[in-house]
């Protein structure tokens, strides 16, 4: 058996390092819209104040979304057989993070564009589903991962001796209930909790007035309830068995990640309390990343399979791209990395101000709000 | 998700356009996309304006690697065969691929078409109930007439380079897909001065033709080629040389990869049907697109009025829905006539999707995503037509807001 079909490029480690940064963008901005979304229906009594909180995110919510298109990407082009194995492998809890992206964001465009109450209300709760199942299911997935999804030989599942004609050789070999673990829920419940705490967080650094003061008592009840399966997320995620060759030196580097993030999140409750939303969204942002953080310095080697008794695994570097690609890949995202993080920064300085009830422009015909 | 094989064979090459496609074009879209939208009152007037520019850019840009990933699966060029998978060898190649270069404008025009007839039907449609009005709004009409004149001259210009480009992407695609312009033509038997079908019918099996209306020569012209390779011909080259381009050569990746296909027994065949009428569809709507674009143009010269009617009413409805399923039949031409290869001449898309996917997923996803898509295509089209009858909203000067306590110009 092999651990490692060859010793990983320095190269391929800069990439695996360069998906991890990619899904820290994603996870630590979409994280928040999610989150605000998912409270859509539940903090805003009225039109209005729903109105206020859809638009706290309205400007950016699009451009968040695509750090998690560029992941994807750059795991096609940087390692194509991860990419070609697990998105197959994870088709249905793909699916639905697909269906929950695609009804999230009709539903803020759709919301205002009849004065009906029931019409808006509904668009509301599409928007809150549709921003519950992406981190759901991307918990569960990332608990999986830690797990190691297990993989078969196709060569040898087929009886052929020799290397197919297209190198299709590790698959996966599991099933879709196998992914519901106690730790794989676990692993779904958290991110979710993690999302709500973090987006109430920043809908009350970004509002003033009634429904700051409303936000701000939530962040610190969500935060609360967050750290119970929180710590026992961080504690399953690093005390389980060694997958084929993962290193202790990384092994190290979650641990210390783990216990990082369990200290940033408690600062950030703390924050809540004392009324610092500012220091406090900061701090779950440093929580999010500390997470993949955590779970990234796992998929180093085996990419979240557990290669174990295969005849040819998949790995960073059976899966990784040739290096023309990868240097290719290298150039145009040292250069345009830093290029979309400034003019996002920029972004959000535009939309810097608080937004309360006064701000929002009235409707022509606004809805009489019935339930709410 | 449904094509792990094609993924894990090609990533090498078509993995860097798409996460390129993405770093570049779709942050610049979606993040100058919302501040353009929400902007209105923070920004200056030029920097405002420069958000939809950078946006609009981006969506250009974005065309640019789709479409250069999309050549490459028609004409695989600038890869080698290695480690059991297509790789990089020339990334310059991939973006100078010569059905790229022709690929590209002819898709892009296309959709500039499909825009401007969206303009000029619903201007068009606004303009003639304003002509049906005793005392029409000269401001509306002014608008209106401008539109529907900007609309018909996208339609028409646009209609011109596609079939510049057209004629372009026909002959690179007769020389490197031989097979797709045969099928397009439903040309069984190789032919000097080819005749043009104005009408095909095959026999049932799709191997010979049962009989035929034709404009002599006119295919040859269109293939760039004097002798046009047919059908059956091309069938007897595959079984003995394996894939080749029209003049018998192959890029390196068809040419290294030639001996492992000749044990699959692929048969190079498209459906010749779809394909036959899917070429002929597009050309229809296209040119159906160009004529009601220079009859728009016509009847509203020099200041006229159209006369409404059953036929202004018909052109407006024509209008966005002929460029739209001319765009949409031309895809399924190019990737049908493609058929039975996912990347030409290398991988047969059978072998391409995922052993891991169950026909059962497939068939459910499919399912669900019509339901959603349709569902989602009859609330879109309710509020277009909401809007659309609206007609113009009632023009507000924006200036930027320094009042913390003001409302936004522009909110959800």
């Amino acid at each position: 058996m092999t651990l490692l079909a060859v010793t990983p490029t320095a190269l391929q480690a800069l990439w695996l390092i360069l998906v991890a940064v990619l899904w820290i963008g994603y996870l630590v901005l979409e994280g928040f819209d999610y989150g605000v979304a998912m409270l859509l229906p539940f903090v805003g009594k009225n039109d209005k104040e729903r109105r206020v909180l859809v638009n706290t995110i309205g400007p950016v919510w699009d451009g968040n979304q695509v750090w998690l298109l560029t992941a994807g990407g750059a795991m096609f082009a940087a390692f194509s057989g991860w990419y070609a194995t697990l998105f197959s492998a994870l088709y249905l809890p793909l699916f639905l993070i697909l269906l929950g992206l695609i009804i999230r964001g009709v539903a803020f465009e759709y919301r205002g564009k009849r004065p009906d109450w029931t019409w808006r209300n509904r668009w509301d709760w599409a928007a809150a589903i549709g921003s519950l199942l992406p981190p759901l299911v991307f918990g569960v997935g990332f608990a999986n991962f830690l797990i190691g999804l297990p993989l078969k030989d196709v060569a040898i599942l087929n009886g052929a001796t020799t290397v197919p004609v297209y190198a299709g050789e590790t698959l996966w070999a599991g099933g879709l209930f196998g992914l519901f673990s106690w730790f794989g829920l676990v692993g779904g419940i958290t991110f979710v909790l993690v999302f709500l705490t973090h987006g109430a967080i920043y809908a009350a650094l970004k509002t003033k007035g009634e429904i700051h003061d409303r936000l701000m008592k939530l962040a610190l009840k969500l935060g609360i309830i967050t750290a119970v399966p929180g710590i026992v997320f961080v504690l399953g995620a690093n005390i389980r068995k060694m997958l084929p060759g993962q290193l202790d030196s990384l092994r190290a580097v979650a641990w210390i990640a783990g216990i990082l993030l369990l200290v940033l999140f408690v600062g950030a409750i703390f924050f809540v309390w004392k009324g610092r939303e500012g220091i406090a969204f900061i701090l779950t942002g440093g929580t999010i990343a500390m997470c993949a953080v955590m779970i990234f310095a796992h998929l180093y080697p085996g990419l979240g399979f557990d290669n174990t008794g295969l005849k040819v695994v998949l790995d960073i570097t059976t899966a990784s791209s040739s290096p023309t690609t990868l240097t290719l890949m290298t150039v145009a995202a040292a250069i345009l990395v830093p290029i979309v993080l400034l003019y996002q920064i920029w972004t959000y300085t535009v939309f810097r101000r608080r937004l309360g009830v006064e701000n929002i422009p009235d409707d022509v015909d606004e809805p009489v709000v019935v339930g709410g | 998700m449904n094509w792990s094989e094609y993924s894990r064979f090609v990533g090498d090459i078509f993995g860097a356009p798409l996460a390129l496609e993405a770093l570049i074009a779709f942050f610049l879209e979606s993040t100058f996309l919302g501040l353009w939208i929400f902007g209105w009152d923070k920004l200056s007037r030029g920097k405002h304006l420069a958000m939809i520019w950078l946006a609009s850019i981006g969506t250009l840009i974005s065309s640019i690697f789709i479409m250069a990933a999309n050549s490459w699966m028609q004409n695989p060029v600038g890869a080698t065969y290695n480690n059991g998978r297509a790789e990089l060898v020339d990334f310059g190649a991939v973006l100078t691929n010569p059905i790229f270069l022709a690929q590209w404008p002819h898709t892009v025009i296309g959709a500039f078409m499909v825009a401007g007839s969206f303009i000029a039907g619903v201007a068009g449609w606004h303009l003639a109930k304003q002509a049906k009005k005793a005392t029409p709004d000269a401001e509306d009409v002014s608008a209106y007439r401008t539109a529907t004149k900007f609309g018909a001259t996208i339609m028409l210009v646009a209609g011109l380079l596609i079939i510049l480009t057209g004629d372009l992407l026909g002959k690179q695609m007769t020389q490197v897909q031989p097979m797709k312009m045969a099928a397009a033509e439903a040309l069984y038997t190789t032919e000097t001065n080819a005749p043009f079908s104005i009408l095909t019918i095959g026999s049932l099996d799709g191997s010979k033709e049962v009989w035929s209306f034709k404009v002599p020569g006119v295919l040859s012209i269109l293939a760039g080629e004097s002798t046009v390779k047919g059908i059956n011909n091309l069938q007897a080259d595959y079984a003995k040389t394996g894939f080749t381009q029209a003049d018998g050569s192959q890029n390196t990746l068809q040419k290294e990869f030639a001996s492992k296909l000749s044990t699959l027994g692929v048969n190079p065949t498209p459906n010749i049907f779809m394909s036959y009428w899917a070429f002929r569809i597009m050309m229809g709507l296209g040119f159906l697109t160009m004529i009601v674009g220079a009859w728009l143009l016509w009847v509203t010269r020099k200041g006229a009025m159209p006369k409404p009617g059953k036929l202004w009413t018909t052109a407006v409805w024509i209008l966005p829905l002929a460029p739209l399923f001319a765009n949409s039949f031309g895809w399924i031409f190019t990737e049908m006539g493609r058929q039975p290869w996912i990347v030409a001449g290398v991988m047969p898309t059978s072998f391409a999707v995922s052993p891991t996917v169950s026909v059962g997923d497939v068939w459910f996803t499919m399912i669900v995503y019509t339901l959603l898509y349709g569902g989602l295509a009859v609330i879109e089209l309710g509020l277009m037509f909401k809007y659309i009858k609206k007609g113009l909203p009632v023009v507000a000067p924006v200036e930027q807001i320094v009042d913390e306590d003001a409302p936004l110009s522009f909110a959800y």
